[in-house]
């Protein structure tokens, strides 16, 4: 299928590049110029060259809250992706059912961020907090506020709560478009449930799977609501992963020129992934298309 | 695992299925299942006794948020931008989708790349930047502020689902409309767009959810004119003397657009999250 | 635009950053660039290369300040040989 090449087309773009520069390109001038001065008093600027990035990347606060990111989204991608994919296997196929199923499970993505962090931060409590209740009920100790470990098992049970329907949608949309001849085929050659799965439905998902892993990666590392309104980084620095660090920086403590430099690698790390994101996806479109 | 799939296997197998999904949807529906009926408590009941349903059932949670102008302005305030932002987010994304689906031009694939960075970069990197560039051309504490802020998201979001959907329509439509002599304004408006209305509600959807849902930076760009609900009530969590109740019940009432929303667009949903583009 | 605090070499950069992108749209219309399939696998054209280029010469720079007591130019020769291997093999 290709498309007539029309330079006029760029017309119908202006006002979307208008738009997103204003709010995209400027700001992100303005970080790299912050990021290369001191301040006092948000008004008077002094060149420190590149200062602010040797500290940074020198010093334990970045790497640290690195490190905790990058463990915080494996262990998501761990548990949520084939939590996923098993839920979309069990999910009723047709009628009623199915949709309130579907209307079900897209309810918690739908909740704002910040009253997801409340709905835990309740429900996790000992003192009025169901699951905090039952939990302690059995003897163990257990408070998110006290414990990093217990704050970890929360942030992680409250992602894992909030996304993996998003997993399990998009699996479900993939395995909704095999054709039913698939399934009569492996019927008669008396194929197993699992090499079903195995070379029949893992294959047709590979598309909406890789879109599953990469969107929950990227999500997940960029997380600031959720675990800031729970947690709010805490207990000490276990949960502070790295966009709440950078907000503490940014409008916290207001230093405009390590916040800047912050923004600027956390951005670069970010382009990258996108850019790997957006050669796998366009690749996938691709074959997708000529299969 | 074993070959044969007689009918005595699949029994079980059915079953499991179901065991799996009950628990999964339990697993999600008992969280807000406690948060709403907390909303139903006094705060002396959440407090002391510990109780699986509203003993002593109350609305008074509720009295207080529709009545405290501190409150139910976080709501208006919310309601107003996102309402901004979902319409212009559709009003420039509309044109610019159909370009990228009709049309090859200069760069365009980069382009949509650095479209779709903005969507993947963190709302945190761009907290600082846009509270000095607001704050410099006197837009802080506006809805109008938070709205085109949350473009930065949302418009390449739109651009990205209409586009899928605009490639579902073939384009034998539009030559035929041309030929018949319609201009492209005329055909685009009369035409085309009440052909994708499906794609446009979903489109609208999500923009409203992203923004409904997003806390860090209409909490930067706001103060008090414009204060939306979500910053309302991070406020009240830090603030001494924690009211569980009236929180419960100002969570609540902020799933509730979702829930309606949804409950409308829920034939799409499995088709919008299908594309990926969420 | 005061509290942009722009500065000398970072509107140098951004100038140059534009530069670079109008003489590669330039080049485009003159002379198209015809996608090839390099080390990495994928297809890429001109642009592609130039923003690999770009964003791996960032990681250099910022492994440099990182890792390497030298001064700044030596990240700079570096990123130049990179960007000659990326346009000639990827």
């Amino acid at each position: 299928m290709d498309k007539p090449v029309n330079q006029r087309a760029w017309i119908l773009v202006l006002p979307v590049v208008i738009l997103v520069a204003f709010s995209s390109v400027i700001p992100m001038m303005t970080v790299v110029n912050y990021s290369f001065q001191d301040t006092f008093g948000g008004n008077e600027f002094f060149w420190v060259g590149l200062e602010w990035y040797r500290e940074l990347l020198r010093s334990e606060r970045l790497w640290d809250a690195l490190g905790r990111q990058l463990l915080f989204s494996a262990i998501i991608l761990a548990i949520e992706i084939p939590l996923g994919i098993l839920v979309a296997l069990c999910m009723p196929k047709k009628g009623w059912i199915a949709s309130l199923c579907l209307v079900l499970m897209a309810l918690p993505l739908l909740i704002p961020y910040n009253v997801v962090g409340t709905i835990w931060q309740i429900f996790g409590r000992s003192d009025i907090g169901l699951l905090g209740r039952i939990v302690s009920d059995m003897g163990i100790s257990y408070n998110y506020a006290q414990n990093a470990f217990d704050a970890w098992v929360t942030v992680i049970a409250m992602d894992v709560w909030h996304w993996t329907s998003l997993v399990a949608l998009l699996s479900y949309a993939g395995l909704r478009s095999i054709p039913n001849a698939y399934y009569q085929a492996a019927q008669i050659d008396q194929a197993s449930r699992w090499s079903v799965f195995r070379y029949i439905e893992l294959p047709k998902m590979r598309g909406v799977l890789i879109i599953a892993v990469l969107l929950r990666f990227m999500d997940s590392f960029m997380i600031y609501t959720e675990p800031f309104v729970l947690t709010g980084g805490g207990p000490g620095n276990a949960t502070t992963f790295l966009s709440i660090d950078l907000v503490k920086m940014a409008l916290g403590q207001f230093d405009l020129g390590p916040a800047a430099a912050f923004s600027l690698m956390y951005f670069l790390v970010i382009l990258l992934i996108s850019y790997v994101f957006y050669t796998v996806m366009i690749t996938t479109d691709k074959d997708g298309a000529t299969q | 695992m074993s070959g044969k799939p007689s009918l005595a296997k699949r029994i079980p197998k059915i079953r499991l299925s179901a065991v799996i999904m009950t628990a999964y949807l339990l697993f999600l529906l008992i969280p807000i299942y406690w948060l709403v009926s907390m909303s139903f408590k006094s705060n002396s009941e959440i407090l002391n006794s510990f109780t699986l349903f509203p003993a002593d059932f109350t609305l008074k949670n509720y009295e207080t948020i529709l009545t405290d102008p501190s409150w139910y302005m976080g709501y208006v305030n919310s309601f107003i931008y996102v309402s901004l932002n979902t319409l212009i987010a559709l009003l420039v994304a509309l044109p610019a989708a159909y370009a990228f689906s009709r049309y090859r031009f200069y760069g365009d694939n980069h382009l949509f790349f650095w479209l779709l960075t903005n969507r993947m970069a963190p709302p945190a990197v761009f907290a600082l930047p846009f509270f000095q560039l607001y704050s410099s051309v006197s837009l802080f504490d506006t809805h109008i502020a938070v709205a085109l802020a949350h473009c930065l998201f949302n418009v390449p979001l739109a651009v990205w689902i209409l586009e899928g959907f605009m490639r579902g329509v073939p384009r034998e439509i539009d030559e035929t409309a041309f030929i018949d002599g319609y201009g492209f304004t005329r055909f685009f408006t009369q035409i085309f767009i009440p052909m994708i209305k499906p794609g446009i509600g979903v489109t609208a959807f999500f923009c409203f959810m992203f923004s409904w849902v997003e806390l860090l930076l209409s909490r930067t760009l706001t103060s008090v004119d414009a204060k939306p609900i979500t910053a309302t009530m991070t406020r009240t969590v830090s603030a001494s003397g924690l009211d569980w109740g009236v929180l419960a019940a100002a969570g609540v009432l902020t799933i509730i657009p979702g829930a309606i929303v949804i409950y409308f667009v829920r034939s799409y949903i499995a088709k919008g999250f299908a594309m990926g583009r969420v | 635009m005061e509290w942009m605090a722009w500065t000398w070499p970072t509107a140098l950069f951004f100038a140059g950053l534009a530069a670079v992108l109008a003489v590669m749209a330039a080049l485009h219309i003159k002379y198209p660039s015809t996608p090839k399939t390099g080390v990495l696998g994928i297809e890429t054209m001109r642009g592609d290369r130039l923003f690999i280029s770009l964003l791996g010469s960032a990681f250099i720079n910022l492994a440099w300040i990182g890792l390497v007591d030298a001064p700044q130019y030596g990240a700079l020769i570096v990123c130049g040989l990179f960007a000659l291997c990326v346009f000639r093999w990827v």
